[in-house]
């Protein structure tokens, strides 16, 4: 359901201003969503200044120095530092995108930094994807055959292959899905651009035998039809996928068994 | 773990939700969705004017006069235009999304160009209908 505003434990205060380390002569602030599930408060923006002459230009890489030199408390995801893992996906400067991907210098400052939108929070920057997770397994991503198994391997021409181009680099960092409104509002129901767009790679795979059962499974008002193409998802994915145009395309398929 | 037993007031609180729209960079394409379905909404009160109209129409020449009337008043011009733009808007937004269901105009530059276009379209094509209106009316009155 639409609902505007926030509830009661989540409404967000104003923080605590850390203290800038002494000497650092180039600084950017950082505005940071904070919550802890012990202190019995509501959520608050802390606010940090980063010294620049010391710290790497990722956004990612401002969090450790943060976590390094100011506050050890605070608390977020990230593994590979690199774009591959998806794991620090959150809301900087008003949009989703990975941490580790997005310079500082093209974010307007105070750098305002906030958990994926719409989630369960666990602690600070972290949310609870076991939702998103729970769709992505629904959509059963393996390769579904009934012919009895080559003695090698599953064969696919080149072609063939390069129509899994745009998809199969998803890393399901969950930044599309947090990003769109149509999410927010039906996440028990409707499963989302992520889960979709991995729906597709399946449906759209020359090696899969399930195809019309995938597509069953998502004619269905809500859990596909629920995107109105809105777009948030394509202009927020930080690996460039498009995947409005991958529900556009179950969309199509799903008209075109029909004709 | 002993501390974590159920209905222990020591466990963890129920989890806040993080910010949405109130944190969201509002963007064209979804600016454009919200305009969409408000402009669907109007639609709707719009179609009861038409009714009106109409039935005055059929009611007879003092029914009718007074929908005329009403609709010359500085309200109901008002009313008019927000009908026009509403239905124009409506429309190109309509024409547009069935462009994006055949797989068109999805990649990222088309996507913002098709979206700009409706809106320059909606708002032009009004303005257009309104002054082929009062010049076919010859000239405001």
């Amino acid at each position: 359901m639409v609902e505007i505003t926030l509830p009661k434990n989540s409404k967000v205060a104003e923080g605590k201003t850390w203290p800038r380390t002494s000497h650092a002569t180039h600084l950017t602030e950082f505005k940071v969503y904070r919550w802890n599930p012990e202190d019995g408060e509501n959520p608050h923006i802390d606010t940090y200044y980063v010294d620049r002459d010391d710290c790497g230009p990722m956004v990612l890489d401002a969090l450790i120095w943060i976590k390094n030199n100011v506050d050890p408390t605070l608390t977020f995801r990230r593994s590979c530092r690199e774009g591959v893992c998806g794991s620090c996906a959150m809301n900087i400067d008003g949009t989703n995108t990975l941490a580790c991907t997005k310079a500082m210098d093209d974010a307007k400052a105070p750098l305002k930094i906030y958990p994926l939108p719409h989630q369960p929070v666990v602690k600070d920057l972290v949310p609870d994807l076991k939702n998103f997770y729970a769709q992505y397994a629904s959509i059963e991503p393996w390769l579904h055959t009934i012919t009895p198994a080559p003695e090698k391997e599953w064969k696919q021409s080149h072609t063939d292959r390069a129509k899994l181009d745009g998809m199969y680099e998803c890393i399901l960092c969950a930044c599309c899905s947090t990003s769109c409104p149509s999410y927010w509002w039906n996440s028990d129901r409707y499963l989302g651009p992520a889960a979709l767009l991995q729906a597709n790679r399946w449906v759209q795979d020359s090696r899969d035998e399930a195809t019309g059962d995938r597509l069953d499974n998502l004619e269905d008002p809500f859990r596909l039809y629920r995107c109105h193409t809105i777009m948030n998802c394509s202009k927020a994915c930080p690996k460039g996928l498009n995947p409005a145009k991958e529900i556009a395309t179950l969309k199509k398929a799903l008209v075109d068994r029909q004709v | 773990m002993s501390e974590l037993k159920a209905g222990s007031t020591t466990g963890p609180r129920s989890r806040p939700l993080s910010p949405h729209l109130q944190i969201y960079r509002p963007m064209l394409t979804m600016m454009m969705s919200v305009a969409h379905r408000v402009t669907g909404a109007a639609l709707y009160f719009g179609i009861l004017l038409l009714a009106w109209w109409l039935v005055a129409a059929a009611t007879g020449p003092n029914a009718y006069a007074y929908v005329e009337w009403f609709m010359g008043t500085l309200i109901g011009r008002v009313v008019l235009f927000g009908y026009t733009f509403a239905l124009l808007h409506h429309l190109l937004g309509g024409i547009r999304h069935l462009i994006w269901d055949t797989l068109h105009g999805l990649e990222p530059a088309e996507r913002e160009l098709l979206t700009v276009a409706t809106l320059v379209g909606s708002i032009s094509l009004t303005l257009v209908v309104w002054i082929v209106g009062y010049l076919a009316m010859g000239g405001p009155r």
